[in-house]
């Protein structure tokens, strides 16, 4: 025993059960829990025998806070749910409350949402394979990955004002249309990412030192999977080949042509490259909408959500009240309930609305693909090393924003 | 969801436990605290409802029984949605536990529990999970104001 012991902040489910069982912490301030969680863990020698895994660390009572202000004002708020592919729960948040409002968005938005969509996938896939090499001593890797990364984020930020947290989504439409020369520098990021991913498939895909870490690492079984409710890449790494974009498409994805791929064992080397490839079928995809983006508004012709013309506020009294109105008491949602769900990067984001009729929902639940996660990631843990806890952590891509809220 | 899934829906769960309807494609069913554990066995061992996605609560004050939970469940095989919600009072609000069903009870109805206070029968492990040892009240129940403020922590010294 030590000398002194600082108390646990939290109630771990278990103690060492017999001799030579070591109970440690891992975490919640550590760089490999990509953000703050913490993993308390029963080990025998190297091994770890239990995990019980806490989060909550980044709490910041988002739900309560957005039974207080209008629909519109949430928009900004669910941007920081996963930040790392902020534009998606911009777009499923909108098109919850569009279900609500029984508003169908412009051909031109649609194209564009899902373009972006798509964009956002491939950043965050970037940011989550980086990430997991990096840990595994990877460097290079990272620094490509990570550059490609960021041509991403500064063509976003060209389009909607912000790297990371864009609020470019707004309820019937978008916030503004694509400037001159955007689609120009996309087709040039592309075929840069596809040099880059070039060179990460030559230093990853045979690589020694990352087969031995990663393959038979972290195995989640189809059934575990399912059980647990786990949905995305994580779920498809074990075979299970769902998405949502194919079983129940929604915004354009029903008319592209793209595939969903799987993985045979779900270890971790599965779930590395289910995401390589879920990139290049993003990139595909993001081809096809460029060639079919049809022109027209962004916008639907609808005053209940979206704010009449800078002009037109300035020079009538009926747009200048439309505008107050909207600003001041937010759009007047119908009352009703709603769960739309959106393939996010990391599985099935959903958004459950209720409204009674007014400004603000009277509840807003979001089911996040993170939360989830954490709740099945014991099983891909235990039985393992207590070295592989940082790559299989890393490969499930637990977004603290989105996990805690 | 096909209509025959629908229909031997409606046929087989509707009528015996309580309101059903569809809306914007999910299967919506209003039912008695007593009758989920039978309800959803059924969703998931006859109409493939594998998926337990999303367990939350709804609070309204001032209604009896006040507060409504609320399941989703997602079908991999035939990719159809249902919707269950049941009513429990303030006095007793206990559900049975789905977690003998759904691996992915645990950690929601932990949420659920410390963020609406329901109970839920047979899950063993309801410690907090997003908020921490000690914190006071249910945060997401109307009656709790945006404002409270909760009772400092001590501060952890060594050996204490």
């Amino acid at each position: 025993m030590p000398e002194f012991e600082l108390p646990n902040p939290v109630r771990p489910a278990f103690g060492a059960e017999r001799d030579g069982e070591v109970v440690v912490n891992i975490g919640p301030s550590h760089p490999a829990t990509h953000g703050t969680i913490q993993v308390i863990a029963a080990l025998d020698g190297e091994k770890v025998r239990r995990v019980d895994v806490h989060c909550g660390y980044l709490h910041r009572g988002f739900e309560k806070e957005c039974e207080d202000h209008t629909w519109t004002n949430l928009i900004p708020y669910v941007d920081r749910l996963n930040y790392c592919s902020g534009l998606i729960n911009d777009f499923a948040y909108c098109e919850a409350v569009e279900t609500l409002m029984g508003i169908e968005i412009t051909p031109r938005c649609k194209y564009l949402r899902t373009l972006l969509s798509e964009y956002s996938r491939i950043a965050d896939h970037l940011t989550c394979i980086a990430a997991s090499l990096m840990e595994l001593g990877a460097m290079t890797a990272f620094l490509y990955l990570v550059m490609i990364r960021d041509y991403v984020y500064e063509h976003l930020a060209a389009l909607t004002g912000a790297r990371v947290t864009y609020t470019y989504g707004r309820i019937g439409g978008l916030a503004r249309d694509l400037p001159d020369g955007w689609l120009t520098r996309l087709d040039e990021i592309l075929i840069q990412y596809e040099d880059f991913i070039g060179r990460i498939h030559g230093l990853m895909d045979r690589n020694r030192i990352f087969i031995d870490r990663t393959r038979n690492v972290g195995v989640i079984t189809p059934e575990d999977a399912v059980s647990y409710g786990f949905t995305g890449p994580i779920l498809r790494s074990a075979g299970v080949p769902r998405d949502l974009r194919k079983d129940v498409p929604y915004l354009a994805y029903a008319e592209l042509d793209f595939e969903v791929p799987v993985g045979i064992n779900g270890d971790n080397y599965d779930r590395y490259y289910v995401r390589m490839r879920e990139m290049d079928e993003s990139i595909r995809m993001i081809r096809q909408l460029m060639d079919r983006l049809p022109p027209g508004p962004i916008n639907v012709d609808d005053r209940r959500c979206v704010l009449p013309e800078k002009q037109l506020v300035y020079s009538e009294i009926e747009s200048l009240i439309n505008h107050f109105k909207l600003i001041m008491e937010g759009p007047q949602v119908p009352a009703g309930e709603v769960y739309t769900a959106h393939e996010a990067p990391n599985g099935e984001l959903g958004f459950y609305l209720v409204s009674t009729g007014g400004g603000s929902p009277y509840k807003m639940h979001v089911r996040s693909p993170s939360f989830v996660h954490m709740g099945g990631v014991h099983r891909m843990l235990e039985g393992y090393q207590l070295a592989d806890v940082v790559p299989t952590f890393g490969s499930v891509n637990m977004i603290g924003g989105e996990c805690d809220r | 969801m096909t209509a025959p899934t629908l229909d031997l829906l409606r046929q087989r769960l509707g009528s015996a436990a309580g309101d059903a309807t569809f809306a914007g494609g999910t299967f919506v069913l209003v039912i008695d605290p007593a009758a989920l554990p039978g309800v959803v066995t059924q969703l998931k061992t006859e109409f493939g409802f594998d998926l337990l996605l999303d367990v939350t609560a709804v609070d309204w004050p001032g209604q009896a029984p006040r507060f409504e939970v609320v399941y989703h469940f997602y079908s991999t095989s035939h990719f159809g949605r249902a919707r269950i919600k049941t009513r429990v009072p303030e006095a007793g609000p206990v559900v049975d536990s789905l977690t003998s069903l759904y691996g992915s009870a645990h950690f929601m109805e932990r949420e659920c529990h410390e963020m609406y206070g329901i109970d839920f029968r047979g899950n063993k492990d309801l410690r907090p999970i997003l908020l921490y040892e000690g914190f006071v009240g249910h945060p997401l129940r109307k009656d709790y104001p945006k404002t409270q403020e909760q009772p400092l922590v001590p501060y952890r010294t060594e050996g204490a």
